[in-house]
């Protein structure tokens, strides 16, 4: 009883020095330390606990990343042998495409953001938010007993080709368990962000009102929801068929290794798009801050978000030009392709005619959403290449592809999630990161990023296949390179960490609510946030990006 | 099928929300079973001889008889939720207990169903099974994993209506407050309807 009171009375004081309500930081609920954290069903704590997992994550799939290419310095084996190699670069893949950047940015400022972008208190389900963590712990955890148990850790690559992977004598039960598990993690969350958007809007906020962050999450939500559970019963059906012999997939079973491929893409390709879309939402909120002006085409971005979820689930196969499906098949799925760079191209260009005659202000989260329209720019146009089906049959499962993919999802999403960082965790906890420090490590990462993947076009052009252990000595040359690069980029991601990390721990504490001068909601409460987000839910007006620039006009004829 | 729209957005209760929550997930539970749905029109397309005589072993009666204990069960976990709107408990929790055994009777008859089918040698990786033509092995592949995985779908639904019976006892469900047991009818709905299409696919097409 004791305790209780003092707890009361501890809050009852941190309430009247911050005003209505403490942060939620220094919140107190039933329990105290860390199970606060563990047990917390607050959306911001839950978005935090994602941060933290996911990043470490993140680090894994770095270090697996570094050690591939210093592999790859020699044309013969140098630091590991090819099983290991093999392994190395499926975990690499398994974890950042699975762990990293299909969650990061719908789980870790999805969950802090979404709710408060829309003026709700919190997510739809609560409970069932921190039960999606739990099962992302789950799944990650069942997927590093897959690396230390006997057997070894999976070998497949990240595609999981059928017949190898249900022959293979790897843990691949528990990969495809962890994968499984990590899928359902996500389509609770997707679930639970259609019933926020849907349901828990602030009065006044229309569909066309929203932040186009909210948007971008409610598409992928869209795509969450609707593909995973395809992917969740293709990878079921190979631990079936792997345990108990049922004919599926397996040929000698009688069945079929390309409807595998079908049903793998038929997720992983839209997964893509989860991948992209809310990056794409980050960047939509950030250009509009740092140029001070109304974006351009809002009502085209938003839409287009929705074009994007729409084409991109039409479009899977385009990875399987190669496996001889029929030329009708191969010509609608090249077509529908261009189609999709579509929408992508719509935001491209309303992107940049926002920054157009707006007053930019050069801080560290612009830089990254900067390099995130030009990376992802070379990540698209050299996806187009691919999806000509001449020029495919020559690229195919080339470094090219290699390239094409880390300049989309890390030249994109990693990107946006690096500019995320910048942008709202001074928000999150109230300090200031180093923003010399942070640009200096922009340009590092920046500068590491292009030395380490663009030789991969030049390699793949030239023909050098993907996956492979050994390779011919007159790669060597472009494989240094691409090494070196690795180095660079390392040692700006570590610096740009530390920064952060730094800041979290001695960092300049903010008192203003608005630090980069936003207009959307997040912006006009306190740093950081209370436990409830707002006192009152506001009532919204205006759409998001109301700027004063825009006004000029009206003012200067009210000034005459 | 309800008048109960309790919606006060920002307090925490909105069954409206809640509803919308429970379809989104049933959506994504169709496209799980849409995936082997998909993987079985594929394969009827492309081993048609064999499906139509693999197919003509299964046992119509002990199907038909599932059919008609699955539908049943569907109405007596509606009729539950009827009970609960007129604030007659005590027939609910009947209803909900009716329900379950119907559940349990589904899946007794399916045990006797797949005894049947491994003592003639008829089971995943048995010779008998994997000597036979390749559109026979898939056929029963699918009909193991399909109808498999739809039963423990079953068995999650009559646990999950347990749960709402003892909510019910414990009157954390109530007349104004049923939500929760509207969700398990939902959900058990859904396991019906995927019965009904598996009962054509396997039992009745050959």
């Amino acid at each position: 009883m004791e305790k209780e009171v003092e707890i009361m009375s501890g809050e009852t004081l941190a309430a009247s020095n911050y005003g209505n309500e403490v942060s939620y930081l220094d919140y107190q609920g039933k329990h105290k330390g860390i199970l606060g954290w563990l047990l917390s069903t607050d959306h911001k704590k839950i978005g935090i606990l994602y941060l933290m997992t996911i990043i470490s994550f993140f680090a894994v799939g770095v270090t697996l990343g570094f050690l591939i290419r210093l592999e790859l310095l020699a044309p013969e084996g140098t630091i590991v042998g090819p099983q290991a190699y093999n392994e190395f670069f499926t975990l690499h893949g398994i974890i950042m495409i699975f762990l990293v950047v299909i969650p990061v940015i719908p789980a870790v400022f999805g969950n802090y953001f979404l709710p408060i972008m829309i003026g709700a208190k919190d997510v739809a389900f609560p409970r069932l938010n921190l039960l999606s963590w739990y099962l992302y712990i789950i799944g990650g955890t069942l997927l590093l007993l897959a690396v230390v148990l006997p057997g070894g850790a999976p070998d497949t690559g990240w595609t999981f080709y059928v017949p190898y992977s249900v022959r293979t004598g790897t843990n691949m039960i528990f990969t495809l368990s962890a994968l499984f598990i990590v899928g359902f993690s996500s389509i609770l969350t997707g679930i639970n962000f259609l019933s926020t958007i849907h349901r828990m809007r602030a009065p006044g906020m229309g569909w066309f009102k929203m932040p186009l962050f909210s948007w971008a999450l409610y598409a992928t939500s869209w795509i969450q929801v609707i593909v995973t559970p395809i992917v969740g019963i293709t990878l079921l059906m190979v631990i079936i068929e792997r345990v108990f012999h049922v004919g599926v997939f397996d040929p000698t079973l009688g069945g079929d290794p390309i409807l595998f491929e079908h049903m793998f893409w038929m997720y992983s390709h839209p997964a893509v798009y989860i991948i992209i879309v809310p990056s794409m939402g980050v960047i939509s909120e950030i250009i509009p801050v740092f140029s001070q002006r109304t974006i351009f085409g809002y009502k085209f971005i938003a839409c287009s978000s929705i074009g994007i979820a729409l084409f991109g689930s039409l479009v899977w196969a385009h990875h399987m030009f190669s496996t001889g499906i029929s030329d009708t098949a191969e010509f609608i799925f090249s077509l529908l392709t261009f189609l999709v760079a579509i929408p992508s191209a719509i935001k491209v260009f309303n992107w940049t005619a926002t920054l157009y005659k707006g007053s930019i202000k050069i801080e560290p989260p612009l830089l990254y959403a900067l390099a995130f329209i030009f990376l992802f720019s070379i990540g698209g146009l050299t996806g187009i290449i691919q999806g000509a089906l001449s020029v495919d049959i020559y690229l195919t499962k080339t470094y090219f592809i290699v390239g094409h993919i880390h300049y989309v999802v890390f030249g994109g999403t990693g990107f946006g999630l690096f500019a995320a960082l910048h942008y709202w965790l001074p928000k999150m906890f109230g300090r200031m990161y180093n923003k010399k420090v942070a640009k200096v490590a922009f340009w590092i990462v920046f500068i590491g990023f292009n030395v380490l993947y663009f030789p991969f076009f030049i390699l793949g052009w030239m023909g050098m296949p993907r996956r492979s252990y050994h390779y011919l000595p007159q790669f060597q040359v472009y494989h240094v390179v691409a090494t070196v690069g690795s180095w660079i980029m390392v040692i700006g991601i570590i610096i740009m960490l530390l920064n952060l990390l730094f800041s979290l721990i001695k960092g300049k504490r903010i008192v203003e609510d608005n630090i980069w001068g936003g207009e959307t909601l997040e912006w006009k409460i306190s740093t950081p946030p209370t436990f409830e987000n707002f006192e009152e839910i506001p009532q919204i007006v205006d759409g998001p990006y109301e700027y004063k620039q825009n006004q000029d006009a009206v003012l200067e004829e009210e000034v005459k | 099928m309800s008048t109960q729209e309790v919606a006060d957005i920002h307090v925490n209760r909105d069954d409206i929300r809640s509803r919308m929550g429970m379809w989104l997930f049933l959506f994504s539970e169709l496209l799980l079973f849409g995936g082997l749905f998909f993987m079985y029109s594929v394969y009827r397309f492309t081993h048609q001889q064999d499906f139509s005589i693999a197919s003509k072993e299964m046992n119509i009666f002990l199907g038909t008889l599932n059919t008609v204990i699955l539908l049943t069960s569907s109405l007596s976990m509606a009729l539950s939720i009827v009970a609960m709107q007129k604030g007659k408990r005590g027939l609910s929790i009947f209803y909900q207990i009716v329900t379950i055994l119907f559940g349990l009777s589904f899946m007794v008859n399916k045990v006797i169903e797949w005894s049947h089918e491994f003592n003639a040698g008829n089971f995943p990786g048995s010779e008998v099974l994997l000597s036979r033509p390749p559109g026979q092995i898939l056929y029963f592949g699918l009909y193991y994993s399909m109808v498999g995985l739809h039963g423990l779908h079953v068995l999650v639904g009559m646990s999950i209506i347990g749960f709402m019976t003892v909510f019910t006892i414990r009157k954390k469900i109530t007349k104004d407050n049923y939500v929760k047991l509207e969700a398990a009818g939902l959900y058990w709905h859904l396991v019906d309807i995927i019965w009904i299409f598996l009962y054509p696919l396997f039992y009745l097409i050959t």
